[in-house]
């Protein structure tokens, strides 16, 4: 390599660290934040010279982060499984059933992605009142699911396209029924799309802030996300406490995406790309 | 199984049933709350009393005559729309550059992706650290300069852009994924033939690249502006919509009104129109998107 090549190298490479220098800035800063002393006013772009956890114990205890957690994990694990449980079987007809009617029954499933379930809030809300599912596990969990279905019928019904249909064919000559063919030999092949639909709507609400906030106010209810909303409402003075659990909240899905980023990176762009 | 039947299910009828659930799901807990947002709408319904009055379309020539509404609609927009433009064009410079043989790609690209995955609530807090009024890290360096620190979040001509800021940062990764997507299936044979024909970077760039990104590109700014148009988490987490509404979206104010001002009616009427905003602004983009890409 001559000497202008190698030089032009070490320049992009500088740049590219620089680049991620600046994307890391707002996750120093929090951590600078969360570990530093209530008394101690230096600026928060200097890193604490010590090591004090009590910003943690203070953020664990008054949010009640680890009842926050479970009620984390429990609204996540149903709402995805079932999310991917009526997803997938609604996309198989749809895929493979092409008439005008089912042509039209997608549409109406897909456009559904365009419009924020948001913009229905008010309506939502009262309905949820009435039918007795606000503070409820099931209440929220049957939303999550319906708000995600859009995208995963999308995701599976596209998928299932690119599945040639002789393999269909071959099962039922087999004596395999059309329900018995979706289970015996489409799911296993739905692998990757499952990976990919189980990463998009785990994310999502793993992360969700704006329903869970509504519908799960009661505290020993609230998910993370509205536990740190309310935290910081009363908390707004001891920022460090604030950071803490900001850093705490956010570490799960960090350690996660770190393990499996290939799969999140390459999930998000195979599934939208194709649209 | 009698006949009807047993031609019923070759022929696959009974298969649609497989979708009934979801459509059960869609039609309880989207059509059915749609149509009652819109008979809200036209009621003085407070969000809690079983009494309330038809007032007609009252709600709509309020939100017409309401300066308020001219603001957040404004912010909506510079959310949406503003956010959209610096995601992708920032997304794209960024893939153009680890779309090479660097050796910090790997790390580039997961460092960049990161915020994609945390909750936007807590995006937001982060960088509230950064503009808080005292002991913000944006103050601290601001009174290396000058005496006072700035008020960055409580002035109406600072906020809504820090706002729209911090949405671009969280969301930029997803732009740069799909725009990295996209450039892997550029044949390399393309840019070969370009470069015999004379073409310089720049042109290269216009006629091989441009073009052939067109579907990354359409998805990217949909999905950017759907997001940016409903955002919610940051602007609560940062500001609360204030001082006043000067920094609410569509979202916040609805919110706003709902549960602070109990204007349950009107504020069903803001659902309304957001839908109608993005609705009618995604369908456009995409439409408009989509005309452009080269057919394959």
């Amino acid at each position: 390599m001559n000497g202008a090549k190698a030089r032009r190298r070490y320049g992009l490479t500088g740049l590219s660290l620089l680049i991620a220098l600046i994307h890391v800035l707002p996750f120093y800063i929090l951590i600078t934040t969360a570990f530093k002393a209530e008394d101690d006013l230096s600026s928060k772009w200097i890193m604490p010279g010590y090591l004090y956890l009590d910003n943690f114990a203070n953020a664990w205890r008054e949010a009640n982060l680890a009842r926050a957690f479970l009620n984390n994990v429990t609204v996540t694990v149903l709402s995805v499984l079932f999310i991917v449980v009526i997803g997938s079987i609604a996309a198989y007809p749809l895929a493979r059933r092409q008439t005008k009617w089912n042509k039209l029954v997608y549409l109406v499933f897909v456009s559904a992605l365009i419009v924020p379930p948001l913009t229905i809030l008010v309506p939502l809300y009262k309905f949820m009142v009435n039918i007795g599912g606000m503070n409820r596990y099931w209440g929220i969990i049957l939303l999550h699911i319906t708000f995600n279905l859009p995208m995963t019928i999308f995701l599976y019904t596209g998928f299932i396209g690119t599945i040639p249909r002789d393999l269909d064919e071959a099962a039922m000559i087999d004596g395999t029924g059309r329900f018995g063919l979706f289970y015996r030999i489409l799911l296993p092949l739905l692998k990757p799309i499952t990976a990919t639909v189980v990463i998009l709507t785990g994310v999502g609400v793993w992360n969700d802030y704006q329903f869970s906030v509504f519908f799960l106010q009661r505290p020993e209810l609230r998910t993370v996300t509205v536990a740190l909303s309310s935290f910081f409402g009363t908390y707004t003075s001891h920022i460090g406490w604030v950071a803490a659990g900001s850093f705490v909240a956010a570490l799960p899905m960090t350690v996660v995406y770190l393990f499996l980023q290939r799969y999140f990176i390459t999930g998000l762009s195979s599934g939208a790309v194709k649209g | 199984m009698s006949g009807t039947v047993k031609r019923l299910v070759r022929g696959g009828v009974l298969l649609n049933l497989l979708y009934v659930p979801a459509m059960a799901l869609f039609a309880v807990f989207i059509f059915w709350p749609f149509l009652k947002g819109i008979q809200i709408s036209f009621t003085n319904w407070d969000g809690y009393n079983q009494n309330f009055q038809w007032i007609g379309t009252d709600n709509y020539s309020r939100m017409f005559g309401d300066p308020d509404i001219k603001t957040v609609v404004k912010n909506t927009f510079i959310y949406g729309v503003g956010s959209t433009l610096f995601q992708n064009v920032v997304g794209l410079l960024y893939a153009l550059f680890l779309n090479t043989r660097i050796r910090t790609r790997g790390l580039v690209r997961t460092v960049i992706y990161l915020p994609v995955i945390i909750s936007s609530l807590i995006m937001g807090y982060i960088w509230y650290f950064f503009f808080q009024y005292e002991g913000g890290a944006i103050n601290d360096l601001l009174q290396l300069f000058q005496d006072q620190p700035a008020n960055l979040l409580g002035d109406p001509k600072a906020n809504v852009w820090i706002i729209m800021f911090v949405n671009t940062f969280q969301y930029l990764g997803i732009a740069m994924v799909l725009f990295l997507a996209g450039l892997q299936t550029i044949p390399r044979e393309y840019y070969e033939a370009a470069t015999i024909d004379g073409a310089g970077p720049l042109a290269r760039f216009r006629r091989v690249t441009w073009p052939l990104l067109a579907p990354s590109f359409t998805v990217s700014v949909v999905l950017n502006l759907i997001g940016g148009l409903k955002l919610f988490d940051v602007i609560t987490a940062m500001t609360n919509s204030g001082p006043g509404y000067a920094s609410a979206s569509l979202s916040t104010l609805m919110y706003l009104l709902y549960f602070g001002r109990e204007d349950a009616g009107y504020a069903a009427t803001i659902g309304i129109l957001m839908f109608v905003i993005i609705s009618v602004v995604s369908l456009f983009a995409l439409i408009l998107l989509r005309r452009r890409e080269v057919p394959a």
